[in-house]
Formats: C-alpha cells, sequence, structure tokens
C-alpha cells in the first residue's frame, strides 16, 4: 500500500466518521465514548502478530499490546452493552 | 503497462486478509450508524463486536503467527481484566472506566509501534517508516500518560483541582516543540534507534504535563479529547502495518472523539486552547466580604411546593453522581408522576464529568430515556415549569452567564430557570462551584436552599410524602 492511498482511506474514513458521528444523540454519547473506545481496540490484531512472531521482543511488547488492547475490546463491547440495556422507554 | 493491466494487479495484491479487515471497518460503521437511536443502539454494539472477533480469528489463523503462547496469555490476561472491569464498575466511574480504556488503546497502539521499529535493524533510508513510527509513537504514549493522570483525578487519587507548576504553560510548549523535533529527528537519521526511546520519555512526560493542570469540571473535554487520541494512535498505527481497516476503524475513533471535544468546547462556550491552558477554577473566589444572606428552609416547605406542582423540571449536576442520588431522585419523580404531575430531566451537555454521564445515570435509575431532555429541549420545558430542582448542579443554572459580561462563564449556554415559580435547590454546602464563581440564583426570593447529602434530602422528602 503506497502512502498516498493510505492517506487518502485515512481522509475518506474521517468523513464518514464525522458524518456519522454527529446523528447520535446526546443521551448516548457515553456508550459512544465506550463502544468507540473498544473499536480502537482493532490495535489488537497488530498486537497479535508482534506477540506470535516468535523473538524476544515481539513475546515481550506484544504480550503486553495484546493483554491491553484485549482489555480496551473485552471491556469496552461488554460495558457498552451493559449501558445500552438500562435505556427503555416509558411502559418498556 | 495498459491502465487495465496495472488495475487488476493492484486488486490481485488485495490479499484475503486486508478484505476480511475491510468487512469489520464496514461492521463498525454499521456500529456506530446504529447508534443513532436507543432502540438500534444494542445490536449496533454487537455488531461492531462481530466485526472485531473476525478480525482477531483471521490475523490468529494467518501464517504471521509462528507461536500462540504469548499471544494467548495476553488474550487470557485482557479478558480477564476487561470483562470483571466492565461487569463491576459502577455507572458513576464511567468517567474513569472510559478514561482507563483510553489509556490502555494508547498503550497497545505505542507497544505494537516498538515491535515494528526495532525489530528491524535500521540502515538509514527508512524515512516514512520512520516519521510514521515516531508520530505514532508521540500520540500512543501521550494518550496513555495522559489518560492514567485523567483516571488518577477521577478516582481521587490526585486532587480534581487543577494543579500547576511554576512556568507550566512554558514547559509544555517547550515539551511539545522538543517533541516534534524528535519526530524529525528520528524521520531524518532512522539508523539512530535509540532517538525513539529518547521520544518515548519526552511523550510520556507531555501527556502528565498536559492533563494535570487540568480540573475535574473540564474533564468532559479531556476524556473526549484522549478518545480522540487513542483512535489517531490506531489509525497512525494502520499506517506503519500497511493495514487499511486499522487505518479506518481508528479514524472512526477518532472524529468521535473530535466530534464530542467539539460539542463540550461549544457547551462551555470556550476554545479547546483555553480549557487546554486555562487552568480553569484556580481563581479564588471574589467579594468574600459581601455578607448575602440565604434563606434556609426546611423539607416541609419543599413538600408543599413540589405537591402543587403540575410541572416540575428536575436538573442533575456532578453532585447527584457524587452523592449516588440517581434512585432517590427517581422515586421523587414516579411518586409525583403517580399524583398527575409531569416531570422531566433536563440534562446540560457537561454536566457531570463525561458526555452523556447523567443520561446513564438516570436510565441505570429505570427513568424513561424520553423523559431526559437535552439543552434546547429542557429550556423549553423551563418556560412553563411551576417548579424546578436542581441537583448537585451550579454553573449550569447561573444567571451570570447570561448577565455578567466580566464572568469567566460569560456566554455558556445555561438553563435559564430565574422567572419559574420556585426553585429547589439541593446542594451539599454553600460553597461556590467548581469555577469559583458565586451563583446569585441562591440568593433570588424564589430559591429554596436545602443543604447536605441529596440523596438523604430525597429519600426523606419521598418518606414525608408518602405518609402524610
Amino acid at each position: 500500500m503506497t502512502l498516498i492511498i493510505a492517506i487518502t482511506i485515512f481522509v475518506l474514513a474521517m468523513f464518514v466518521g464525522l458524518e456519522i458521528i454527529t446523528k447520535v444523540p446526546v443521551l448516548l454519547h457515553t456508550p459512544l465514548m465506550s463502544g468507540s473506545n473498544a473499536i480502537s481496540g482493532i490495535i489488537l490484531v497488530g498486537a497479535i502478530v508482534g506477540a506470535g512472531a516468535g523473538g524476544t521482543l515481539g513475546a515481550i511488547v506484544g504480550t503486553l499490546a495484546v493483554a491491553a488492547a484485549t482489555v480496551n475490546v473485552v471491556g469496552g463491547f461488554a460495558v457498552t452493552d451493559r449501558m445500552l440495556r438500562m435505556f427503555r422507554r416509558k411502559g418498556k | 503497462m495498459s491502465m487495465w493491466n496495472r488495475f487488476v494487479e493492484t486488486m490481485s495484491s488485495l490479499s484475503a486478509l486486508n478484505f476480511v479487515y475491510l468487512v469489520s471497518a464496514v461492521l463498525f460503521i454499521f456500529a456506530l450508524k446504529r447508534l443513532s437511536s436507543p432502540r438500534t443502539a444494542r445490536t449496533g454494539n454487537l455488531l461492531g463486536a462481530l466485526g472485531m472477533l473476525l478480525a482477531v480469528i483471521v490475523t490468529l489463523m494467518s501464517q504471521q503467527i509462528i507461536s500462540f503462547t504469548w499471544v494467548i496469555v495476553g488474550l487470557v490476561i485482557g479478558t480477564i481484566v476487561g470483562a470483571s472491569l466492565a461487569l463491576a464498575v459502577k455507572m458513576t466511574a464511567m468517567p474513569q472506566m472510559v478514561g482507563l480504556l483510553n489509556g490502555f488503546g494508547g498503550l497497545a497502539s505505542a507497544m505494537v509501534v516498538i515491535w515494528e521499529f526495532y525489530r528491524h535493524r535500521l540502515v538509514g533510508d527508512e524515512h516514512v517508516f520512520a516519521v510514521i513510527a515516531a508520530i505514532t509513537s508521540l500520540i500512543g504514549w501521550v494518550t496513555f500518560s495522559g489518560s492514567m493522570v485523567a483516571f488518577a483525578k477521577l478516582q481521587d487519587l490526585l486532587s480534581s483541582r487543577p494543579i500547576q507548576f511554576p512556568l507550566h504553560r512554558v514547559v509544555n510548549v517547550l515539551l511539545m516543540l522538543a517533541s516534534v523535533t524528535l519526530v524529525v529527528v528520528v524521520g531524518v537519521y532512522p539508523a539512530y534507534q535509540w532517538v525513539l526511546i529518547v521520544l518515548i520519555v519526552l511523550s510520556l512526560g507531555l501527556g502528565v504535563s498536559l492533563v494535570i493542570p487540568i480540573g475535574g469540571a473540564d474533564m468532559p473535554v479531556v476524556i473526549s479529547l484522549l478518545n480522540s487520541y487513542s483512535g489517531l494512535a490506531a489509525s497512525a498505527a494502520g499506517f506503519l502495518l500497511g493495514n487499511p481497516g486499522l487505518i479506518i476503524a481508528g479514524a472512526l475513533v477518532g472524529a468521535s472523539g473530535i466530534v464530542l471535544t467539539r460539542l463540550m468546547c461549544k457547551a462551555m462556550n470556550r476554545s479547546l486552547l483555553n480549557v487546554l491552558f486555562g487552568g480553569f477554577g484556580t481563581v479564588a473566589p471574589s467579594e468574600k466580604g459581601e455578607a448575602k444572606t440565604v434563606r434556609r428552609y426546611t423539607l416541609e416547605d419543599v413538600q408543599i411546593a413540589v405537591e402543587e406542582a403540575q410541572e416540575i423540571v428536575i436538573i442533575p449536576g456532578y453532585g447527584l453522581a457524587a452523592a449516588q442520588a440517581q434512585y432517590a431522585v427517581r422515586e421523587l419523580a414516579d411518586y409525583l408522576e403517580q399524583k398527575g404531575a409531569k416531570v422531566r430531566f433536563a440534562i446540560h451537555p457537561v454536566a457531570g464529568r463525561m458526555p452523556g454521564h447523567m443520561n446513564v445515570l438516570l436510565a441505570e435509575a429505570d427513568v424513561p430515556y424520553d423523559h431526559l431532555l437535552d439543552l434546547d429541549a429542557g429550556n423549553r420545558e423551563i418556560e412553563h415549569a411551576d417548579v424546578v430542582v436542581v441537583v448537585g448542579a451550579n454553573d449550569v443554572v447561573n444567571p451570570l452567564a447570561l448577565t455578567d459580561k466580566q464572568s469567566p462563564i460569560y456566554g455558556m449556554p445555561i438553563f435559564d430557570v430565574r422567572r419559574v415559580d420556585t426553585v429547589i435547590i439541593s446542594k451539599r454546602s454553600l460553597a461556590a462551584g467548581f469555577s469559583g464563581i458565586d451563583n446569585p440564583l441562591f440568593y433570588q426570593d424564589n430559591t429554596m436552599m436545602i443543604f447536605g447529602d441529596s440523596k438523604d434530602t430525597f429519600t426523606s422528602l419521598v418518606s414525608m410524602m408518602k405518609e402524610s
């Protein structure tokens, strides 16, 4: 992937992000933050490659990275679900 | 080579792995889109989790993984810690939780950079690679150390008051300039791999120094900004690893944090720079000598006022969370609604310590979400309310924001309750709000001040009303 393609992807994704996030109501801003946190845990895929490459450096920083990113992913999605379950309309 | 041949060649070089990452990114976009309504949000979150699972599974199946031992160790530790945090955290402590998660995201990206950068013996012509590594590292470590300070402040491990040392702003500017310079140095001389270590140390210091002077009430801005950084760090790591899925997912989160940061700044009528460098709340409350009297009321007075009211608006603030008063306040609302009154909650965007904090607390206490009003709807409701009950909020109802051009909060959008027949304010003490600014509302004739713990106040009020 050349740098210019990477930048193109980044810029377009930023615009998509700005468009959809603007439509999230104030009501759901806390679950938005915890949910988007879980999404930024996608760095987990990079961390797994590091930890699985078999070398001392990868084993040390890779394992730490996998653990930190997994906290983000599991904690983020689980706590978001816990919050979203609580929102209900009158009379259920 | 013709354009078409070149196109075909590019297309076939797209690996199956990257295709699955793209599917994951699309699922993340759907997840965020479904957050536009509380009815679809929960399935949206599950779609996001599915996207993540997919990405992890194909990565584990790829040939890049030689040894699974450390991968599994990391996954197991992370799952145990993440799941226990998510199950145990109280809704009042959600700002700390999000702060902590931001930090872990930054840490993971920063660690991935270390591995990418040091596994090669760089010869000196990898300028683009080195610059991207340096930028990712800078964002990642600043996010990590900044988030840890924000967590410590929110958890009361550090004072939530602004902490400033002499020449703090100068130090911050110097640290920033030094960091940018080092990014350039790493880019120009990639072979000197130790320079990245210096940058890491500097980034850690910068994160601490940037967040430590920011006070509790400005935390919604800081948490949103760090949320954005954690996404941008992941996106930058995507550049480094040549992974478009990572670039997209990170950019979405980066954009989300930017939107929230802008909303929070607007709700305080302050610029981002003012929040980051302002040291707001360090000014000592002025005019102490001027003696103003507050009329103290009893719960009986409050009881009479609320029982007669037809329309009641409740305005919660951080004090509601601090006193864990959400259930007691919900009981009051339920009781009044049973008696035929209309009760609504007006929630200011910066009430609490993070965006949406009050909404989550009240949803936890089983208040229906269609009773939670935002700034505009809240003000419309207040126009024809008989009684307004302010619970642990101060600056968001301070009329000086509308009247006093000299006031630091002038221009901040507030709930204007000056013309309501009766304003009941439940507050721990007469101490000024976070901003250190006195509130003339407290001395108005139509205001009833009730001092003490909000939870106790409303619990006693409801039991009094039920007995009579």
